[in-house]
């Protein structure tokens, strides 16, 4: 590999550019130093006790250990997608939603992505499987949140509407049917605009990532393509399946709309 | 050739002539307690008491849009047994505020009835305008028309003319009292106005304190 190794000094010369950010900040009074350093330093330990958790998986590759830490991801995903809705679901539902909904599409994709697509040996490879499966939860949990973020909103504030359409026969698909579509819609957007715009706006931190570890550019474009496509499926699906579940769980076995089914989160 | 019997597609029920009855038994909902009472085919019954004794409460319970307990019968048909979106069309349901999901006001309607638009005083271009640009009197009228075109076997009326001006009450009123007189349709009439209830009410049921109790006419 031609990659060239970093040194504790070389971090602490770029940490240094954001402890003079922090000084900065504090000199202007932003209010911001504070959340500033300890944000740095999170991200520190975190991906240093990440870093270590590779290294170690990467020596032990085994089936168990990377379904392990799959899971543990989901669940930091799912808790996460919880934590970004003003109005979310109340009991289980607040948490299995979005949770379900990921677990299905993005271990589908990535799972077919390395089988079919990629073909490693072991399919599990982790060092494959789970930066692939980073990036789908990643990119799903933004979708699946801001999907079902606008779902609950809009039912929430176009409660009356939606119960006229009841009231005049409609069937719940239909009363719903203009907030579910939207809801999907807002969730597809960030991908749609991020395949649109990449190699001429932004270049994707994957593929860079890729070529400072000296990878022909064009080997880490066919990867980033992938990536996109598997990111572009998985987050519709997930979204498609969030917004469509969701949509049902606000009405009970009688068509009725049971808002009292949400309860407010941290806006 | 046998007999030939009338085909209905599954799931609607045969228009009828004969008298149909609106019958709520042990009707529970939140603080109300459990009220029965009947309006039967053809009649008008209003609903009234102080505001917040539950009359809106009462309509959605019946229309089946809010958990409840006891059960209403449309004839023969039990309201739990019915597919619930079937249910709702048939009692026809006019909440206070009307809702509107689409821009236009024509594609809200199915298939408009110009007669019926010009007796509301409507002429047929409203079919083009704008919801946004109705008048709160605009919309109570449109709802109306929106809720008879459906041609609900039974009408639960919440104030349906609280925004209207005189003309158009009597307009209203008398749309009304024909529909239910050609559908043998039984309205439940939720209103204030004791005037209007002695315009169009055949009984009157007042609840009050959570009991619904029947008052001379």
């Amino acid at each position: 590999m031609n990659v060239i190794s970093l040194s504790p000094l070389d971090l602490i010369l770029a940490g240094g550019l954001v402890i003079l950010l922090a000084i900065t900040s504090i000199v202007m009074q932003l209010g911001v130093a504070r959340r500033l350093l300890i944000a740095a330093t999170r991200t520190t330990v975190q991906l240093m006790l990440i870093g270590l958790v590779l290294n170690t998986l990467f020596a032990n590759v085994h089936l168990v250990w990377v379904s392990l830490l799959a899971m543990v991801m989901l669940l930091v995903a799912g808790r996460e997608v919880m934590a970004r809705q003003h109005r979310r679901f109340g009991g289980v539902w607040g948490y299995g939603l979005g949770t379900l909904s990921m677990f299905v599409s993005a271990f589908a994709t990535t799972i077919f992505a390395l089988l079919v697509i990629v073909g490693t040996e072991p399919w599990y490879a982790p060092q494959y499987a789970i930066p692939l499966l980073g990036m789908m939860l990643g990119n799903t949990m933004n979708g699946v949140s801001l999907a079902l973020d606008r779902l609950t909103t809009s039912a929430w504030q176009q409660r009356g509407v939606i119960e006229a359409r009841l009231t005049l026969g409609q069937e719940w698909r239909v009363a719903i049917g203009d907030i579910t579509r939207e809801s999907v819609r807002v969730g597809m957007i960030p991908i749609i605009n991020a395949m649109a715009a990449a190699g001429i706006v932004s270049l994707p931190g994957m593929m860079t990532g890729q070529i400072l570890s000296g990878t022909p550019p064009l080997e880490a474009v066919k990867y980033q393509i992938l990536i996109m496509f598997m990111i572009a499926a998985g987050t519709g699906f997930a979204t498609m399946a969030a917004s469509w579940i969701g949509a049902r769980r606000l009405f009970d076995e009688r068509c009725r709309l049971r808002l009292d089914r949400l309860i407010q989160g941290r806006s | 050739m046998g007999m030939v019997s009338t085909i209905h597609p599954p799931g609607i029920l045969p228009r009828k002539h004969q008298l149909s009855t609106l019958a709520v038994h042990d009707l529970a909902v939140l603080a109300l307690q459990p009220v029965s009472f009947a309006v039967h085919g053809a009649e008008c019954v209003c609903l009234t008491g102080p505001s917040g004794a539950g009359k809106s409460l009462l309509l959605r319970a019946i229309a089946d849009l809010i958990p409840h307990s006891g059960d209403v019968r449309l004839d023969e048909h039990d309201c739990s047994q019915m597919k619930s979106s079937l249910w709702r069309k048939q009692v026809g349901y006019l909440p206070a505020e009307s809702h509107w999901w689409s821009e236009r006001v024509g594609d809200h309607f199915l298939d408009a009835d110009p007669v019926a638009f010009r007796r509301l005083g409507f002429e047929p271009q409203v079919l083009d305008w704008q919801i946004s640009r109705l008048s709160t009197g605009e919309k109570q009228r449109l709802a109306l028309l929106r809720l008879l075109a459906n041609q609900p076997h039974a009408l639960l009326l919440d104030e349906p003319t609280a925004s209207l001006d005189a003309a158009n009450v009597g307009n209203a009123e008398l749309m009304i009292r024909e529909y239910r007189q050609q559908h043998q349709a039984p309205v439940l009439w939720v209103s204030h106005d004791m005037a209007q209830i002695g315009r169009v009410a055949d009984r009157i049921l007042r609840l009050e304190d959570g009991l619904v109790e029947e008052v001379a006419a």
